[in-house]
């Protein structure tokens, strides 16, 4: 029933809100969703005791995981969102009442619930073609959000990311026929149903599939070399979205090739499988290090981490074992920390009027001086200095790999942590330190905003902090049960 | 029965051919709306004398689908656009031509490392399913305009549909209905963007939207 209820309120009122006139009811409309959203996924936490049925839609351990992420990612966004939403409105002045329906606030509104609702339908979903169904639906809904800003460079952004992201989930769909091929015709491809039958399934088929649906659902996830869309996106999309496509929409794309896994896992290929994902891994990684070290636009600076981070997570579900727990530590950090610079960048981005890192200077001092806290923070938090929850993960990646006697993958991974942190460094440093330069700055009514867009990443930040130092215990019960699912321990 | 199948299984792997060597976007549109409902049918004709209600609606809808809603939608994207004619495409039109023979041998080769089943319906389907995703996959990457593109993901789509048809049964009309729903919205969503490029830069050459890039070394 909550399940039903988190996938159909959102789609509804996405519905819903693409008709109504009134930009304010659209507003509270957007905050009432995803603060009901989160409710439920709080109570669907409380009250779970094991997945039940055999629905479709039905939330196991590792789905609740990506529920909660997904979730809190989606709140934050929504209370960034109306002011960045509010700001823009004032900002490109009084347009309204020329188009009744559809206005481009409404399309955003409307779009960023149907996607929420879309990627509801990827976590719950335990048949595996809804689940590309889902996939593929989440592209569609947020295409429009990245074209928010109606400019040639966002529309540019838009095409890449629709036909590289299809073209890339059509893969995938090929795999998930793939995998019904190596079912052999013994009904509907429930996730749970086959991991029971998995002894029947046929292997050659499987690996086949297993490595369609990688490279598919691989693109959307933004592993190097498919990543190629990834940057472009995330640069032009709205800052709001961009962290919603970082925290929140990559995940989605990593547990559909997740739930490919697990089919593996019990038909008995892991080590297979594993081959494949340590491989990409580290090929993220070195890609990431390459686009870090030269980077001119902040965003894209942050995108490139993101496909670090992507490759990191699918390193360590390839290492096994201890690995995986940490991966999906690394998962939590990564989601709330990038949504956090995503929306520190866009409070610069508001401030200086600019995307390259070179025109920006001295956020620490003057007026912007709290988002320069944040943004040093968030800088701090995501290259994993300790409190932040993400070392606790790389630490215990470490250990694995060097446990295992892979000292070449090792080495690889320490080298371009390091060249990716000095990148990073550099970066950080040029744009926070100095004195502010006037230039570009708006007027004092673009301030006020301000202010209050540095509460939902200092929120994220603190939250990141905590789970660094205390790690509670429900939370460590769950995520251990996922890790045993995925082939950990 | 069996060779009514298989004619229609080479009539798609001709029409593979045809649109790989077509120049005029317009015949492009027809020749994937032609294959789409060759596709569309196929599973009725292979189940024809047991066909149940399922696959009979699932392939009417595709029809629909891909014999009228996206021939109409491309061909509104096209009157749009202004264009007629695709360009010159990476290779030059023999080459693609060329490219259409080898991918198909690919399909050959595929199948045969894979395919551990009995009897099957037709021994062309794999071959000529994965031909046809390969053409789709080509026409994506050597052709320059952005509906040429949109084409291409439909040869692609049309492959997997072959290759679903005739090797899948058992899975239920609603998730069928719902990757036609899938793909139907993608199409929409490619031709409105197809329309905003038009009006924005005059043009829908993917080749030259290249704003957005990274230079590694900064000079």
């Amino acid at each position: 029933m909550i399940t039903l209820l988190l996938i159909t309120i959102p789609l509804c009122l996405g519905l819903i809100s693409f008709l109504i006139r009134n930009d304010f009811l659209r507003r509270v409309l957007i905050i009432l969703c995803s603060s009901l959203h989160l409710a439920l996924a709080c109570a669907a936490w409380g009250t779970w005791g094991g997945p039940q049925g055999e629905g479709w839609f039905v939330f196991d351990s590792t789905g609740l995981v990506f529920l909660l992420i997904t979730s809190l990612l989606f709140f934050g966004a929504a209370l960034y969102g109306i002011q960045y939403l509010a700001a823009e409105s004032r900002s490109s002045g009084e347009e309204k009442g020329k188009r009744r329906f559809f206005s481009h606030e409404a399309v955003f509104s409307g779009c960023f619930l149907l996607f929420l609702s879309t990627m509801t339908v990827v976590i719950a979903s335990q048949h595996l073609a809804v689940l590309w169904v889902g996939i593929e639906a989440t592209t569609l809904a947020s295409a429009p959000l990245i074209y928010f800003h109606r400019t040639k460079r966002s529309l540019e952004a838009t095409w890449k990311y629709l036909l590289i992201c299809s073209v890339g989930i059509a893969v995938a769909l090929l795999g998930v026929f793939f995998l019904a091929v190596a079912y052999n015709h013994q009904g509907e491809m429930i996730l749970r149903l086959m991991i029971v039958n998995a002894g029947a399934i046929h292997i050659p088929w499987l690996k086949a599939a297993f490595l369609l649906l990688f490279v598919g659902y691989g693109t959307k996830m933004g592993l190097a070399p498919f990543h190629t869309w990834l940057p472009d996106a995330h640069s032009e999309a709205p800052s709001v979205i961009s962290a919603l496509l970082s925290g929140a929409l990559l995940n989605c794309a990593f547990l559909g090739i997740l739930r490919g896994y697990q089919v593996c896992v019990a038909a008995g290929i892991q080590s297979y499988c594993q081959d494949i994902f340590v491989v990409f891994g580290l090929v993220s990684l070195v890609f990431a290090a390459v686009f870090i070290l030269g980077q001119k636009d902040y965003k894209r600076m942050l995108a490139y981490s993101s496909v670090e981070h992507m490759g990191i997570i699918t390193l360590r579900v390839g290492l096994g074992h201890n690995a995986v727990f940490g991966a999906l530590v690394n998962m939590l950090g990564h989601s709330l920390t990038k949504a956090g610079l995503f929306f520190v960048a866009g409070n610069i981005l508001s401030h200086f009027g600019t995307k390259k890192i070179s025109e920006i200077q001295g956020i620490l001092s003057g007026k912007t001086r709290w988002s320069g806290v944040l943004w040093m923070a968030g800088f701090l938090l995501i290259t994993g200095t300790p409190p932040s929850g993400i070392f606790l993960g790389k630490f215990i990646i470490l250990k694995e790999i060097l446990s295992q006697g892979r000292y070449g993958a090792a080495s690889i991974f320490l080298a371009m942590l390091a060249i990716i942190f000095i990148g990073m460094a550099r970066i950080f440093m040029m744009m926070t330190l100095g004195v502010s330069g006037q230039k570009g700055s708006r007027d004092d009514d673009g301030h006020r905003a301000l202010g209050g867009r540095t509460g939902v990443p200092a929120l994220f930040f603190i939250l990141v902090m905590v789970l660094g130092v205390y790690f509670p215990s429900w939370l460590r019960l769950v995520l251990e049960g996922v890790a045993r699912e995925l082939g950990g321990f | 029965m069996n060779t009514w199948v298989d004619f229609m299984i080479v009539a798609v792997l001709l029409l593979n051919l045809m649109m790989l060597s077509s120049s005029r976007i317009r015949s492009c549109i027809q020749i994937a709306a032609v294959q789409g409902v060759l596709v569309g049918v196929l599973p009725v004709v292979i189940e024809l004398h047991h066909a149940a209600s399922g696959p009979i609606i699932a392939s009417f809808f595709s029809v629909i689908l891909k014999g009228i809603v996206f021939p109409w939608l491309l061909f509104r994207a096209l009157q749009e656009a202004g264009i007629r004619k695709e360009v010159e495409p990476i290779g030059g039109y023999p080459f693609s031509l060329l490219m259409g023979v080898v991918m198909f041998a690919m399909g050959f080769w595929l199948s045969r490392r894979l395919l551990h089943t009995g009897p099957l319906v037709s021994t062309l389907a794999a071959p000529v399913s994965f031909a046809t995703f390969f053409t789709g996959v080509f026409l994506i990457i050597s052709r320059m305009k952005a509906i040429s593109q949109v084409i291409g993901y439909l040869i692609l789509e049309n492959g997997i549909y072959l290759f679903g048809a005739v090797f899948l049964g058992g899975q239920s009309l609603l998730v069928e209905l719902a990757i036609l729903l899938d793909i139907f919205v993608a199409v929409f969503v490619m031709g409105i963007t197809i329309f905003h490029i038009s009006r924005q830069f005059d043009h829908i050459d993917t080749q030259k939207l290249t704003e957005l890039k990274d230079i590694v070394i900064s000079k």
